[in-house]
């Protein structure tokens, strides 16, 4: 190909620290959205987008890396973190209809985005939320988008010397490694395995100030506020109970026989 | 009654010693169908005489089978589409799938398909009057919720050991049905052009083992004390992610945030220190054992047996005397 730029959306989430106590309140059992972050895992999507940018040559060669994120007015700071690492710029679609998305009408929403923005090459996600942790989104966004879906890749490579773009990705199984390949445009999610994120530094804090984020609204993609949110999902949480704390256990220090002390207490358990 | 069906992946057949024609989390996922209404297998791969058997006693009397090349030939989507495709010929009410990587994500396509909703990382469900209700921990464990998909169909990713194995009351007998499902272009987008196998271990599958002993940083890079007490106990290796980042020992044994979830009748934590993102992989075990040098480790917050020690005097001793008193 004569021009090997690639135009890369990047999801990002803005999730409660896990660090912290975290908890449901209210009649649908929603996360309570406090001391949050960029989800970790998303960062490892940031770092594939750049590194793929980078190497053909950046934004001066017309790579172009968006951070696209949706959620209440607060979550913009996920998209903020991005591009202080080193997104393009951003996108932020806020509407008061979006509360309670299930990963159904989040995938819905998102790929309305997507759809938007045109002329995306690669829709980049992280391998789960670190807040609702099921892994749906970026499969159920392919499928929207009918787009190829390579998820779960410990590595990503895309060849641009021919017709089209060309990704090349790893994933591991259980019982295989596998190979996997596909033309762009597709949709990619990359684990924790696939590179090593890098930090903002102050150049890349000072110029995301300048950095443009877009705000979006429901109206402004073409969804329907009645097909996402509480309204639009086809999941309800009908009940959520705090785990009880694990009763305090038996700890010892070894004196020379905790091995047989451990022995007695797995053949009081009758786990032998 | 309404047919449930279940997705049964005979491409990918486990290596491991004795693992029955039909796994294990593919039992308990029957189990669970019957609980919920009448099973339907929907098998990829050969369906052999075998596993109709096999399915018989678990009380499938419909076996919807594809062999199709796609299946295998391309990544997850192909799957996703047979059994969309299978639940609408047998007019399901609920698909019940695994909940490893894949089937997580053959579960998202489904939903989409079916327009459905799709409740991952089940641990268990009722059944009233008819509607299913699906139990499922979230937030690291540390919550549990009730929810239900509010669609016509649901969907649900089942996790390892959620509920007994158990055979039918009243076996069937399963007529097996090829089925050819049909394959969006988008769906054969994402080719798989290298396989290769793991080098099996001889050990219990990590996702679905009675017994997981795991190793972290603490280890140093010797898992040779950890391997011997599994071995006493037939019991899957797990890790950290300090250990496998390390390189200490393969990633599929990581067990945490951003591996494998397992809920053992017994864990042997061993030198990790129990950061939340190794909690969350492991905390609903029923037995927690944790073996570390550093009395402050916040595993033995959740440690039912907890040894603050040195893992190489510890172990080798708790190994010798198993074999001691087994004779």
């Amino acid at each position: 190909m004569e021009n090997t730029a690639l135009n890369i959306a990047v999801l990002v989430k803005y999730v409660p620290d896990a660090q912290f106590d975290r908890h449901l309140t209210g009649a649908g059992n929603t996360l309570e959205r406090a001391e949050s972050i960029l989800s970790e895992l998303d960062e490892y999507a940031i770092e594939a987008a750049l590194a793929l940018s980078e190497a053909r040559g950046g934004e001066a060669a017309g790579n172009k890396v968006t951070a696209i994120t949706m959620g209440p007015a607060s979550a913009v700071a996920a998209v903020k973190k991005a591009l202080q690492i080193g997104a393009t710029e951003g996108v932020h679609l806020s509407d008061e209809a979006l509360a309670g998305s299930d990963a159904a009408a989040t995938s819905l929403a998102l790929a309305a985005v997507v759809r938007h923005l045109g002329g995306v090459d690669l829709v980049l996600t992280g391998m789960a939320s670190t807040d609702g942790e099921t892994s749906l989104v970026p499969a159920q966004l392919a499928a929207r988008l009918g787009l190829p879906q390579i998820t779960f890749a410990s590595s990503l490579e895309v060849d641009s010397s021919g017709e089209a773009h060309v990704a090349t990705a790893r994933r591991d199984g259980d019982i295989y490694a596998e190979t996997i390949q596909a033309t762009l445009p597709a949709v990619v999610s990359v684990t924790d395995q696939a590179n090593s994120p890098r930090y903002p530094n102050f150049k890349g804090i000072m110029a995301a100030k300048k950095k443009t984020v877009t705000a979006l609204t429901l109206a402004e993609i073409g969804v329907e506020p009645a097909s996402v949110g509480h309204e639009g999902s086809l999941t309800v949480v009908k009940a959520a109970e705090a785990r009880e704390h694990r009763p305090a256990g038996t700890i010892i220090t070894d004196s020379g026989d905790a091995g047989i002390q451990l022995v007695d207490f797995l053949a009081a358990q009758k786990l032998l | 009654m309404s047919a449930v069906v279940v997705f049964i992946d005979q491409t990918e057949v486990s290596t491991s010693p004795g693992h029955p024609v039909l796994s294990k989390s593919s039992q308990e996922l029957l189990t669970l169908a019957r609980l919920a209404g009448e099973p339907v297998a929907a098998v990829a791969g050969e369906a052999s005489d075998e596993l109709a058997a096999a399915l018989g006693g678990a009380g499938v009397s419909r076996v919807f089978a594809s062999s199709q090349d796609e299946l295998t030939g391309y990544l997850v989507a192909p799957k996703a589409d047979f059994v969309a495709q299978v639940a609408t010929a047998a007019g399901a009410a609920a698909v019940l799938v695994g909940n490893n990587f894949e089937g997580k994500e053959i579960a998202a396509r489904v939903g989409i398909a079916l327009n459905a909703g799709v409740i991952s990382d089940a641990v268990g469900l009722t059944v009233a009057d008819g509607a299913i209700t699906v139990q499922k921990s979230v937030l690291a464990g540390s919550y549990t919720v009730e929810a239900s998909a509010t669609s016509a169909v649901s969907v649900i990713s089942v996790k390892s050991n959620s509920v007994d194995a158990e055979p039918a009351a009243v076996p069937a007998t399963a007529a097996v049905e090829q089925f050819t499902a049909e394959f969006a272009p988008a769906s054969l987008g994402a080719k798989i052009i290298e396989r290769t196998p793991k080098p099996a271990s001889g050990r219990p599958d990590l996702s679905d083992a009675r017994i997981v002993v795991a190793g972290g940083r603490g280890v140093d890079g010797n898992f040779g004390p950890v391997e011997e007490l599994a071995d006493v106990l037939g019991a899957a290796i797990g890790a950290s992610r300090a250990a496998t980042d390390a390189g200490w020992i393969e990633h599929s044994a990581q067990v945490g945030q951003t591996g494998k979830t397992v809920a053992p009748q017994l864990y042997i934590s061993v030198g990790i220190s129990g950061a939340i993102q190794q909690k969350a992989g492991m905390q609903t075990s029923k037995v927690i054992v944790a073996v570390n040098k550093d009395a402050e480790s916040p595993v033995f917050e959740i440690a039912d047996f907890g040894i603050v020690g040195d893992l190489f005097d510890v172990l080798p001793q708790a190994t010798a005397e198993i074999k001691r008193r087994r004779g």
